[in-house]
């Protein structure tokens, strides 16, 4: 695996740690952490601050039964949860999102195609393939926007970015990225907006694409 | 140097080289191994329902406080403190003391079961790393990471009020990421990298499995 140089912010990974972070963005920061092992141990880090206040925590008094009802409850089985394993180029928690199933793809012209995984009122995210050369769907928005490559690469203004790399978008970037030669680029983007997408479809037709 | 129990002496001794497999160095109590890690490894590789009991009397009481500060009523507290003890028993293979505290481990399964309680849906997390179970655990790592976990404390305990308020605010999910941004780090560098070293040594043993 080639080196990620494009990271998770402390203030993101905290946040992921403390549970504070918008369902989409908590998707593509478990994304980037089963793939990095240093965000991983930053997240781990996170966890030991919030267990040190755990443990300094002022301790309310539990009622009495309630410690035997627990042991008692030891050998009940235990509710089945599925995981979802890593499968190609997608990390455990994009395979989650696309509930076990391959993406289904959708056209937005161009070669470019889409597969939202999840969007509502807090944001969106979705997988995004481009070929080589094309322009990754514009990043002009309101908020704050992830992308997270798993395939391929792009480049933009700030730099380019691999498998791995996670670019964290504010509105003040103005940014063209552009998938490198090579195979597709498949990228895991999430945003806390509509996208609008001027560069690549007239605004009237967004509310066609679901964007 | 602090170790990371209040109820266990500072020692500088020097750590044994490793524990057996049947992990007898750590079942005795140990002044080198905090009673939580102590009691927490029991439950993980004996099934150890007295050792459960030990942790039960140790995390309750500050569970529920912990969760009680984000405004949860003390009925569905106790319901969530039961649920995640019952998460430690059954999830107890996923505890690895060379990168984690116990007390980093259940706060991030109260954390994500009050999530889970509130937003009805699961909380994205991030693929296990498996460990091979022949591995012997390192206990100058595990050493290594209570140290930290007590310097951090330590950190915590000198913080001024209003500092320690925003940072617990941080941590009991009250802040935004915006909001964290503008705010001071806690001192996680160098914890950062000890558990680092603990992932590195599990990355290295998942690559002689394949
Ligand atoms: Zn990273």
């Amino acid at each position: 695996m080639t080196a990620i140089n494009h990271h998770i912010s402390d203030d993101l990974l905290a946040a992921y740690a403390a549970g504070t972070l918008p369902h989409p963005y908590a998707v593509v920061v478990a994304a980037h952490i089963s793939l990095c092992l240093d965000c991983r141990a930053g997240f781990e880090a996170h966890q030991m601050a919030g267990g040190a206040l755990l443990e300094a925590a002022n301790s309310e008094a539990v009622s009495g039964n309630l410690k035997n009802s627990t042991l008692a409850l030891l050998d009940a089985p235990a509710p089945v949860e599925k995981t979802y394993a890593r499968s190609g180029v997608y990390p455990g928690p994009v395979m989650e999102a696309l509930k076990g199933k391959p993406p289904r793809w959708k056209s937005l012209g161009l070669g470019v195609r889409q597969c939202i995984l999840s969007g509502d009122r807090e944001g969106s995210v979705r997988l995004l393939y481009i070929p080589p050369g094309q322009a990754v769907p514009d990043h002009s928005h309101n908020g704050l926007e992830l992308t997270l490559v798993l395939q391929g690469s792009f480049s933009d203004e700030t730099g380019r970015f691999g498998v791995g790399d996670l670019e964290i978008a504010d509105q003040d970037l103005e940014h063209t990225p552009i998938a490198d030669a090579g195979p597709p680029c498949i990228c895991l983007a999430a945003t806390d907006a509509p996208l609008r997408f001027n560069a690549l479809l007239p605004r009237l037709l967004q509310p066609l694409f679901k964007i | 140097m602090l170790i990371a129990s209040l109820d266990t002496p500072p020692t500088l001794k020097p750590p044994p080289a490793r524990f057996g497999k049947d992990m007898t160095q750590v079942t005795k109590p140990s002044a080198q191994v905090s009673p939580q890690t102590t009691w927490m490894l029991l439950v993980r590789d004996q099934r150890d329902r007295d050792a459960f009991a030990m942790l039960f009397d140790y995390f309750a009481p500050r569970l529920k406080g912990f969760i009680m500060r984000s405004g949860t009523g003390t009925g569905q507290a106790e319901e969530i403190v039961q649920e995640v003890m019952l998460t430690v028993w059954r999830k107890s293979a996923q505890f690895d003391p060379e990168r984690a505290q116990v007390s980093a481990w259940i706060y991030q399964i109260a954390r994500n079961r009050q999530i889970d309680v509130i937003r009805k849906e699961n909380r994205p997390m991030p693929e296990e790393l498996a460990e091979d179970p022949e591995t012997e655990p390192d206990a100058g790592q595990i050493l290594a990471v209570e140290q930290e976990a007590g310097a951090l404390k330590k950190a915590l305990s000198l913080l001024k009020p209003d500092q320690r308020e925003i940072i617990e605010k941080a941590y009991l999910g009250e802040l935004t990421h915006q909001e964290i941004r503008t705010q001071t780090g806690l001192p996680l560098g160098t914890i950062k990298s000890r558990i680092r070293l603990g992932l590195e040594r599990l990355r290295h043993e998942l690559k002689d499995m394949r």
